[in-house]
C-alpha cells in the first residue's frame, strides 16, 4: 500500500496488522482467481431493492459458501442532481435543497451549506441564533442515531427497539415542528440567523425531552447490551483499523470508534461548541458493536449540549438586520420605502454573494459534512459541491467486509450508518 | 509552513480564512505525496471539480442585464455586465479571470492535535488528463469517478474510472455548464 506508516492516532492496540484496503480498487473486493477457476463462486445481488439496504444500495457478492470474497458497492439510483439544481436557483431558495439530501440529518446538512453562504458573505449571526442552531443541530444529531438505532436493531431481529426509537424520535419531530411547521426538511436555519423567532413554549417542551431522554438511552441499552444474539452479532465484526479508516477518510462515529480521537466540534469548534461542555467517546475495537456504543454515547452527550443551551440560550435578536441579506420585519413594509425595495429585490433577485470559494466542514450525525461553494458574485451559487459522509462511508464496504459471512453483511453495512440520498444526492 | 516547496508550485492564495496550493497539472501526484508525507495531509476530505465555461460574460449566474443577442457573444468578454445595475450593492464587478476551464480541488486535513486544512487545486481544460492519486489517499477512488462522470475530468491512471452516479451508457457530464438543465426528451410533448 502506498500510504505510509506514520505515528498512530489511536489509542490502544491496533484492530489488525497491516491494512485490509483492497489493491489495486481500494473500493472493491476481488474474488481471488484462484476461486474463482474452482467454480465454486456464487454471484447474488444485494440489492438495490432490499429493506435493509437503507435506500437504494446495490451490493455485488460473490459468495464462497457463506464467506463474502469479492464485494463492489454500486450507487446512483437516487441520484436527483441537486448540485446542478442548486447552481439555478438564488442562494435562499437553494437553502431547501441541502436537507432534502439525507432526510434523517437534514438541519445539519442545511446548516453546512448555510454556513458556507455565511462565510462568503462575512455576515455577523446574532448569539440567540448560533445556540438556538447548536441545539437544533444536536437534537437532529439524537433524532439521526435514533433512527439508525431503531432500523439498524430492527435488521438484527430486535423489533421493538424500532418502536421505542421511533417514540422519542416523534418527540424530536414533534418539537421541530413546533419551531418551523415541518416535521422534516426544516429550512428553518437562513444566511444571517434563524428564519422565525423562536416559539413561545419551545423551551418549556424541550425540557421535557431533556428530562426524559437519558432514562429513554438507558432503556436501549438495557435491551440491546444485555442480549447474547446482538452482542454476538455485533461484536468482532466489520473491523476497520485507524490507520485504514483515515486513509479511506472516514469520519464521525466510523472513525471514533476505530479509536480515532477526531471530532469537528472538539477539534474545530463552530456554533456554540467551543462554549459547551461535552466528551467525544472514542472506542477502540473498530467494529459494529463499538460504532453502537459511540452513537449511544453521542446521544447522552447530545442531551447535554441541548440541556446547556436551554440553560444559556441568550436573548436578542434572532436573525441579523443585514437588510441586503435577511428580509425586513413584515409590519415594516407597510412604512418603509427601503423596506420594501429591500424586501422586493431579495425576493425577486436575491442576494449577492461575493466572488470566491470555500469549504466548510461541520460534524454532522454521519460524519464530516462539507460543502464546497464557488460564487461569482451573482445571486446564484456558480458550483456547490457536497462532501457526503454517506458517500465516503460506502467506500469503505469492501475493507469492513473483507472475509465477512454474508450472514453478517447486513450488520456490517447497517453499521456504516449511510443515508443513500446524501449519497447520491 | 514553506508551501513554495511543494512540487511543481505555481501560487499560494489565501481567502476567507483558507489556503488554496495552485500545482502544475503534470506533478499533482509528487505534490500530493509531499503534502501527505512531509507536510502530515493524511485525510483527503473532498475532490470537487468545477467548470468554469462563461465565467464572467453574460448569461450565466448572477447576470441580470439583458440577454446575448446570439450564441456567438457567450465567450468571456469583459466588461460583459453592467456594473452600475441597481441592487448590484458594490458586489457586482466582473470576476477573476480563472487560468482553465475546469478547476479540480482536493480539500486536505491533517488529522492530529492541531488540525489543519488546505486545499490543493489545479487547473485543466476539457481533454487534458489530471493524473489519479488513489495511491496517495484511497479514498480519492469513488470522488475521482465522480470527477469524471459529472464534469467530465480526464482523470489518468485511475484503477476503475467508471461512471459512479449516472447510468453507465450515459452520454456527457450533466455539472458542466454548457450540459443543460432541462430533463430527457419526453415523447408526444411537443408537435408529435
Amino acid at each position: 500500500m502506498a500510504v505510509a506508516a506514520r505515528p498512530p492516532l489511536a489509542a490502544g492496540p491496533p484492530v489488525y496488522e497491516g491494512t485490509r484496503i483492497p489493491r489495486p480498487i481500494p473500493t472493491v473486493l476481488q474474488v481471488d482467481p484462484a476461486l474463482r477457476e474452482e467454480g465454486d463462486v456464487l454471484e447474488v445481488n444485494f440489492g438495490p431493492n432490499h429493506p435493509s439496504t437503507h435506500g437504494v444500495l446495490r451490493l455485488v457478492l460473490d459468495l464462497n459458501g457463506e464467506r463474502v470474497v469479492g464485494l463492489k458497492a454500486v450507487i446512483g439510483y437516487l441520484h436527483t442532481g441537486f448540485e446542478k439544481n442548486m447552481e439555478a436557483k438564488t442562494y435562499w431558495k437553494a437553502i431547501t435543497y441541502a436537507p432534502r439530501m439525507d432526510y434523517v440529518a437534514f438541519q445539519a446538512n442545511e446548516y453546512g451549506f448555510v454556513a458556507a453562504i455565511e462565510k462568503l458573505l462575512g455576515i455577523d449571526v446574532p448569539p440567540k441564533a448560533v445556540w438556538m442552531r447548536t441545539l437544533l443541530l444536536e437534537l437532529n444529531r439524537i433524532h439521526s442515531h435514533l433512527v439508525w438505532l431503531g432500523t439498524g436493531a430492527l435488521e438484527l431481529g430486535a423489533i421493538s427497539m424500532f418502536w421505542y426509537c421511533f417514540r422519542e424520535r416523534d418527540a424530536i419531530l414533534d418539537l421541530f415542528e413546533m419551531v418551523c411547521g415541518f416535521r422534516m426538511h426544516t429550512r428553518y436555519f437562513q444566511a444571517g440567523g434563524l428564519a422565525e423567532d423562536i416559539p413561545i413554549g419551545f423551551y418549556e417542551e424541550c425540557q421535557k425531552f431533556c428530562d426524559v431522554m437519558p432514562e429513554r438511552i438507558d432503556e436501549y441499552e438495557a435491551i440491546l447490551d444485555q442480549q447474547a444474539i446482538f452482542l454476538a452479532r455485533t461484536q468482532g465484526i466489520g473491523l476497520l483499523a485507524a490507520d485504514d479508516a483515515i486513509a479511506l477518510a472516514q469520519s464521525g462515529p466510523v472513525l471514533r470508534a476505530s479509536g480515532v480521537d477526531w471530532d469537528i466540534r472538539k477539534n474545530e469548534p463552530y456554533l456554540a461548541y467551543g462554549d459547551v461542555d461535552f466528551n467525544v467517546p472514542v472506542y477502540t475495537h473498530g467494529d459494529v458493536y463499538d460504532r453502537y456504543r459511540v452513537r449511544i454515547e453521542e446521544m447522552r452527550e447530545s442531551v447535554r449540549i441541548v440541556q446547556q443551551c436551554l440553560d444559556g440560550m441568550p436573548d436578542g435578536p434572532w436573525t441579523s438586520d443585514n437588510r441586503k441579506v435577511v428580509l425586513p420585519p413584515r409590519h415594516e413594509l407597510h412604512t418603509s420605502m427601503e423596506s420594501l425595495i429591500h424586501h422586493f429585490k431579495l425576493v425577486t433577485e436575491g442576494y449577492r454573494v461575493p466572488e470566491g470559494e470555500v469549504y466548510v466542514a461541520i460534524e454532522s450525525p454521519r460524519g464530516e459534512f462539507g460543502c464546497y461553494l464557488v460564487s461569482d458574485g451573482g445571486p446564484r451559487p456558480w458550483r456547490v459541491k457536497f462532501r457526503a459522509p454517506s458517500y465516503v462511508v460506502l467506500e469503505a464496504t469492501a475493507t469492513v467486509m473483507s472475509d465477512a459471512l454474508v450472514a453478517d453483511l447486513i450488520a456490517i453495512v447497517g453499521s456504516l450508518d449511510n443515508v443513500m440520498g446524501e449519497a447520491d444526492r | 509552513m514553506d508551501h513554495a516547496a511543494v512540487p511543481g508550485f505555481v501560487e499560494r492564495k489565501d481567502a476567507y480564512g483558507e489556503t488554496t496550493i495552485v500545482v502544475e497539472r503534470e506533478r499533482l501526484v509528487e505534490a500530493a505525496l509531499h503534502l501527505r508525507d512531509e507536510l502530515g495531509f493524511n485525510f483527503l476530505a473532498d475532490v470537487a471539480a468545477a467548470d468554469y465555461l462563461g465565467w464572467g460574460a453574460s448569461g450565466v449566474a448572477g447576470y441580470w442585464g439583458s440577454p446575448p443577442p446570439s450564441e456567438q457573444t457567450r465567450e468571456w468578454t469583459p466588461p460583459a455586465r453592467d456594473l452600475n445595475a441597481p441592487g448590484s450593492w458594490g458586489l457586482q464587478r466582473v470576476p477573476e479571470p480563472k487560468p482553465k476551464r475546469f478547476s479540480v480541488s482536493y480539500h486536505l486535513l491533517a488529522l492530529g492535535p492541531t488540525p489543519r486544512r488546505i486545499r490543493l487545486q489545479v487547473w485543466c481544460d476539457d481533454g487534458e488528463p489530471v493524473s489519479s492519486v488513489v495511491e496517495v489517499w484511497p479514498t480519492a477512488d469513488w470522488h475521482e469517478r465522480e470527477a469524471w462522470d459529472l464534469m467530465g475530468i480526464a482523470i489518468e491512471g485511475h484503477p476503475n474510472l467508471a461512471r459512479i452516479l449516472m447510468d453507465d451508457d450515459w452520454e456527457g457530464h450533466p455539472l458542466r455548464k454548457d450540459y443543460p438543465l432541462g430533463g430527457e426528451p419526453v415523447r408526444f410533448s411537443d408537435e408529435e
